[in-house]
């Protein structure tokens, strides 16, 4: 069944049809139509209500640069994606489509009445009109805009497609696949390198898809492209991309690609990724855009089948489309001439050609006029009729004079072709203005790639393969190809047409308020644009901000040029003076999800997780997010809260034993002769008469003074140091190494290697940590005299090798277990086992820091925050006073940094036990002064201590160990609570319980 | 995506495996502990931040984890060139054009 | 309390090594991507004067050309920069024994528990690597026996293509995962 506007015998496309809908009414399509085509063949122009004004649109153009015909595609509750064009949308049988922007029906826009209202809205009319009362724009303006604002429905469920991404490499890559690029890739493909060509469109040919004229090779130019691009599928050596769209051309020949997968597949398996982004390197870029035809700007040149006259062609010669049974033509150079005759000859009637020109001459105008296509030079069409659809159109002598309307169904116009730069500019090329074919080319250029074919100002199929064809040969040799053998196609006929006008047609000039559209996703006529000038926006960049010419989602393809001539013509100014608009990326919107390709979901961010982490999981354990990695929080019991398993664990640790994974603490080996040498100068604290066998807390300073890691560092040998740093901060600390040894050390003899996930780290802490570890452990002597307090051997536990530190960062006898992390689990099982005969619990992280916190161990980050010297910490006994030089010395020498009066570390206890501080509150000494008060410090760490039966909390308090005793006060929203500053250890002031 | 040459690797490689490590040629003092505060604000504090050529540190993290010299132009983007570190400011630049 | 000293005690038991998705494996048309089983490896710095020492110990001579590799006898060594090689034995010997027997100036740490192995092998493999990793990898420019530390999405890898269909992914163990898994999509999306 054919739909009404199918032209039996024309176009291209194979009679398998697809049903749609388009607003709930079904239609019959053809496989291989766009939903334009499809919706066109059925005689629906009316696609869409315009941004501003709501006006009835339909579609403009047959491709990627259309402004009007945006819809919403639905395939499910979650697949529902606007803004798409549906000259671009290929169909597909069950497709469904609706229109945008109107209410209740397409047919019939409420909003319509913004165009009768149009005076309100001229240009800057937002920023006019919501200015006063300021207020108002938040709670009245601002809602009530953003509600009427925007196009289509965004989805409101996750993106149920994934997408995919890679990166590629060649040493030419050809953007465009018309007959320029199709030349292009041919002759590089040749030589043997590495060729990608890519073109946005399903099929490629460019403009051969509508360009009867052409035949190359002795073939249909449409018929020819398939052959050539059928052969450069079967090379090694080249990869085609269709549907797939250039967006972006950044430094050094990096252009974004995005490949459009499977929006035009009826059922896409899972396993296909919806879009698939292309990060490409190329050593030669070739880009053949082509050129994109504009409209001509007169009086409700907006009004549904109103159409491009290459758009026409295309429907017609390519999708066996008639666009109307009546067409007028309206042009201001040869090419719409083109097609009236394809239209004539497909039995289509032409109303009559209006021509802008004098007395133009050449082929296409005697072949119009042999056809008996009534033909008049010196007119201008002043007005189209109609609403929904095109009716009439009014033709007017263009110096004036009588009027005459001719009905007609459709309008086909061109006011001349632009080429397409939007690439060449990303790249940072600088365009050139013709004067005498009044068009921006390429000009000087930035990057290592050269324009062919209309993209470049080449008019004429034989000149545009010529070009390309050089120009692929000669990439392809630039970047390393052998020489190919010279098969370039052989054209044997071809169109060819350039000029044309810029700017208003007569009858929307300078003197009228008609409403002649230049850009029609945005609702500028060229009214608009004088009145920006007059106004005062004189730079081009202004005017486009401040009528919105050129922006939102087709960046003004078709408008630009218009724009900018009338502009131009409003500042008296010629128009290269006045300049472009910068082109910015996207080309073309790209989906957020092609952007966010695979970094979704689990592979948003690497999830690290220990080697214990599946026993800690199987036991219940609630983890947090520490950095990149999980860790066991704490370890509930049924029935338990957080603050009973804390509680419980705390206890259990103090008067039995705990298990504590602390495989995620930063660890370094640092080896070699000078490895005490470089120790020295990166830690405050003195290592070379550590003696091997032995641990120290060190503390790594920036070079500004304040404190920036630290940790417990173990000396295996004379020339080799096991250092431990905090968890997140171990990626920055050995950058921080590495950089003083290979910049400001180089001269010592010593390396570093992160080891971090060589050991799983098993904390056993507790007064009977020494019974469980001992009946696993060999080759160590675990008696006090051996391994006192803050010592390191090496030998075996459960069989396999192990680093025993014995050390504490809770304050009772402790150990760090240290094993290869693949045996982490099943020692940490062992040690569990025989755990559990002593009543041991696991613990995590809170405990740890609730432990910590009784101890006065400071976490760096947590108790200091980057503006915290040792001396604030504390930590005075950590520097060695007799060293000249570490990282940080001179810093921490700094007059404010040895002032007095600076924050210091103090313990505080609530006068009310029960209370628990909040972290981050802040301290002030006298609860009546006048808001804003004067703060003198905040709470760094607090708990509820179990063990100490009260709250317990660490806060940098300004001269703060001067205060002891003292009352300090924490305002809160619900009351101050009142605090006495006290010394940090809160558990075992005399450290007995670390030989327990 | 800059492709930046590594003067270990010697190839350009991706800027992914590539971090910025701040101003080029700022010698820390052998006998840091005696500079004045003049001296020590200089060396610690004080940066060009040119517009125009600058001297720079990078680290070829992902790659060599070396830390290398480089000289790039702020206004245009772009790489000079690079060389290792340890190795002097290079007297002329190549194509330099001011 | 337990004043009583433990007395250092021979222990029979040897535990279960558990290697990080042991036996994870995906095939996708095109390419198949699996774990690898454990291996010996070091992390191993040197000067120049010390290589031809440490290479008679290994039994390779190590590259010294960027980005290159040598194996020998189920041992490969890794450039990784210019004093530094990532050495991976599978044949169950022990390179850190060996390098313990050097006396000329040298780092070897012990590395084996922190790497771990992902082979990506097929006519695929090429771009199901390039789904996260910027580097060319044509044969021409990343040939057989190329190794490089790289970047694959958001983690570091060592990559070395070990034959012209497969590479070695190596990467620390907390990031299996999430290499495994970009590399399992990747894989699905490569033949596409």
């Amino acid at each position: 069944m054919n739909a009404a506007f199918r032209i039996p015998g024309a176009g291209r496309l194979r009679q398998a049809t697809a049903s749609f809908s388009f607003d709930d009414k079904s239609y019959v399509g053809i496989d291989g139509d766009t939903l334009a085509s499809a919706l066109l063949a059925n005689g629906v122009h009316l696609v869409g209500r315009s941004f501003k004004y709501h006006r009835p649109r339909g579609f403009l153009s047959a491709g990627a640069e259309e402004p009007n015909a945006l819809v919403q595609i639905v395939r499910d509750d979650a697949r529902k994606t606007p803004n798409v064009r549906a000259t671009v949308q290929e169909l597909y049988d069950g497709l469904t489509a609706h229109s945008q922007n109107r209410w209740p029906s397409l047919a019939f826009d409420v909003g319509a009445v913004n165009d009768i209202a149009s005076p309100l809205f001229s240009a800057g009319f937002y920023y006019k009109t919501f200015m006063w009362p300021k207020s108002a724009w938040k709670n009245l303006y601002e809602p009530k805009i953003r509600a009427a604002a925007g196009l289509g429905v965004s989805p409101d469920r996750p993106d149920p497609d994934h997408y995919a991404a890679r990166y590629a490499h060649c040493e030419v890559l050809v953007l465009g696949g018309g007959a320029a690029g199709i030349a292009a890739a041919l002759a590089a493909a040749e030589t043997g390198v590495r060729v990608i060509l890519a073109d946005e469109q399903a099929e490629f040919g460019g403009s051969l898809r509508f360009e009867s004229g052409a035949k190359i090779e002795g073939e249909d130019g449409f018929a020819w492209a398939q052959g050539a691009i059928a052969k450069l599928k079967a090379m090694d050596n080249v990869h085609v991309l269709p549907r797939t769209t250039a967006f972006g051309y950044y430094a050094q020949n990096f252009v974004g690609l995005v490949e459009r997968v499977s929006d035009h597949l009826k059922s896409p398996g899972r396993e296909l990724a919806r879009e698939r982004l292309w990060q490409v390197r190329a050593r030669r870029v070739v880009l053949a855009t082509g050129a994109i035809e504009r409209h001509m700007v007169f009086a409700d040149n907006d009004r549904p089948g109103i159409m491009l006259a290459s758009a026409a062609r295309t429907y017609l010669n390519h999708y066996g489309v008639a666009v109307g049974r009546n067409v007028g033509v309206y042009t201001a150079n040869d090419s719409a001439y083109a097609a009236a005759i394809d239209l004539k000859k497909a039995g289509v009637n032409v109303a009559a050609i209006v021509d802008l020109r004098d007395n133009p001459t050449g082929p296409v105008i005697d072949e119009a006029r042999a056809l008996g296509i009534e033909i008049n030079f010196g007119r201008a069409v002043i007005r189209a009729g109609g609403k929904l659809r095109v009716s009439s159109m009014t033709v007017q002598p263009k110096n004036g004079g009588g009027e005459r309307t001719i009905p007609v169904d459709a309008i086909l116009m061109s006011a001349g072709w632009t080429p397409s730069v939007h690439l060449f500019s990303q790249s940072r090329g600088k365009v050139a203005f013709n004067e005498e074919t009044r068009r921006f080319v390429p000009g000087t250029y930035a990057q290592d790639c050269v324009s062919v074919g209309a993209c470049n100002g080449t008019d004429g199929l034989a000149a545009t393969i010529d070009e390309a064809y050089a120009a692929g040969a000669k990439a392809a040799k630039d970047a390393g190809g052998r020489a190919g053998k010279s098969a370039k196609p052989k054209v044997d006929a071809s169109e060819s047409w350039s000029r044309g006008m810029l700017g208003a047609a007569p009858g929307a000039g300078p003197d009228t308020t008609v409403k002649a559209f230049v850009d029609f996703q945005n609702d500028v006529t060229a009214k608009d644009i004088r009145q920006a000038v007059h106004e005062g926006m004189h730079s081009i960049e202004h005017v486009k901000r401040f009528t919105t010419n050129g922006m939102a989602t087709d960046q003004g393809k078709t408008s630009n040029m218009h724009g900018l001539a009338i502009a131009a013509e409003t500042l008296g100014k010629p128009i290269p003076q006045v300049g472009l608009t910068t082109f910015r990326a996207p080309y073309t919107p790209v989906t957020f999800g092609s952007i966010v390709g695979h970094a979704r979901g689990a592979l948003f961010d690497p999830t690290r997780r220990t080697a214990i982490h599946p026993w800690a999981a199987a036991q219940g354990a609630v983890f947090e997010d520490v950095g990149q990695w999980k860790r066991a929080w704490y370890f509930p019991k049924a029935g338990e809260d957080m603050h009973a398993a804390v509680d419980r664990e705390c206890v259990t640790v103090r008067k039995v034993a705990g298990l504590f994974d602390a495989s995620t603490l930063g660890k370094i080996e640092v080896v070699g002769p000078d490895a005490a040498k470089f120790m020295e100068l990166l830690y405050t604290n003195p290592w070379e008469k550590l003696e091997p066998g032995r641990c120290r807390y060190g503390i790594m300073l920036r070079e500004d003074g304040f404190i920036y890691d630290d940790g417990v560092v173990g000396r295996l040998a004379p020339d080799r140091f096991h250092v431990t740093t905090t968890t997140g901060g171990a990626p920055r600390v050995m950058h921080h190494m590495e950089d003083y040894l290979q910049t400001e050390f180089p001269h010592l003899n010593v390396w570093l290697t992160s080891i971090t996930e060589q050991w799983a780290v098993i904390a056993v802490q507790g007064p009977k940590s020494r019974d469980i570890i001992a009946p696993l452990v060999e080759g160590i002597d675990m008696s006090d005299e051996a391994l006192p307090h803050m010592s390191v051997r090496e030998g075996k536990i459960c069989g396999v090798p192990t680093r025993l530190f014995r050390m504490s960062f809770t304050g009772e006898r402790g150990f760090e277990v240290n094993v290869p992390a693949d045996y982490g689990e099943a020692v940490w099982e062992a040690l569990w086992a025989e755990g559990q005969k002593h009543g041991t619990c696991a613990y995590g992280t809170e405990t740890m820091h609730v432990l910590r916190a009784e101890k006065g161990y400071i976490i760096v980050g947590q108790d200091t925050d980057g503006t915290v010297t040792p001396n604030d910490a504390g930590l005075d006994w950590a520097v060695g006073k007799k060293k000249t030089d570490f990282v940080g010395i001179r810093g921490m020498a700094r007059a404010d940094l040895v002032a007095k009066g600076r924050k210091q570390l103090v313990g505080l206890k609530t006068k009310d036990p029960k209370v628990v501080l909040e972290e981050g509150a802040q301290i002030v000494d006298d609860p009546k002064q006048a808001i804003p008060m004067k703060m003198i410090g905040h709470v760094t760490s607090s708990y509820w201590s179990e063990n100490c039966g009260r709250s317990i909390a660490l806060a940098l308090v300004a001269g703060g160990r001067d205060r002891m005793g003292q009352t300090l006060y924490v305002p809160m929203p619900n009351g101050t609570i009142e605090v006495e500053v006290t010394g940090m250890v809160f558990v075992d002031e005399k450290g007995e319980h670390l030989n327990g | 995506m800059l492709l930046i040459r590594c003067p270990y690797c010697e190839e350009e490689r991706p800027e992914l495996e590539f971090r910025n490590a701040g101003e080029a040629h700022i010698a820390r003092s052998t006998n840091i502990a005696g500079e004045s505060d003049d001296d020590f604000e200089k060396f610690f504090f004080i940066r060009s931040n040119p517009k125009g050529v600058i001297y720079e540190r990078w680290r070829h993290i992902h790659g060599c984890a070396r830390f290398f010299n480089a000289v790039r132009d702020t206004v245009t983007d772009k790489f000079v060139m690079t060389y290792k570190a340890g190795e002097p400011k290079p007297a002329k630049l190549p194509g330099a054009s001011k | 309390m337990a004043k009583a000293a433990a007395k250092t005690k021979v222990v029979e038991a040897s535990v279960e090594r558990r290697p990080a998705l042991a036996g994870r494996a995906l095939s996708a048309p095109g390419v198949k991507v699996e774990m690898l089983p454990p291996a010996e490896r070091i992390s191993l710095r040197a000067p120049q004067a010390s290589l031809a020492a440490l290479s008679k110990a290994l039994g390779l001579t190590l590259p010294t050309k960027p980005k290159t590799s040598a194996a020998k006898g189920g041992r490969t060594a890794l450039w990784l920069g210019p004093d530094e090689w990532l050495v991976i034995d599978e044949a169950g010997n022990d390179p850190l024994a060996d390098c313990a027997k050097v006396s000329a100036l040298h780092s070897a740490v012990g590395i084996s528990h922190r790497n771990v192995a992902i082979s990506v092998t097929g006519p695929a493999a090429a771009v199901t690597v390039n789904s996260g990793c910027p580097q060319d990898l044509s044969l021409g420019a990343f040939p057989v026996g190329t190794a490089s530390r790289t970047i694959l999405g958001k983690a570091e890898i060592v990559l070395l293509r070990s034959a012209e269909d497969t590479f070695r992914v190596e990467c620390w163990r907390s990031f299996s995962d999430y290499v495994f898994t970009l590399l399992s999509e990747a894989a699905s999306d490569a033949a596409n």
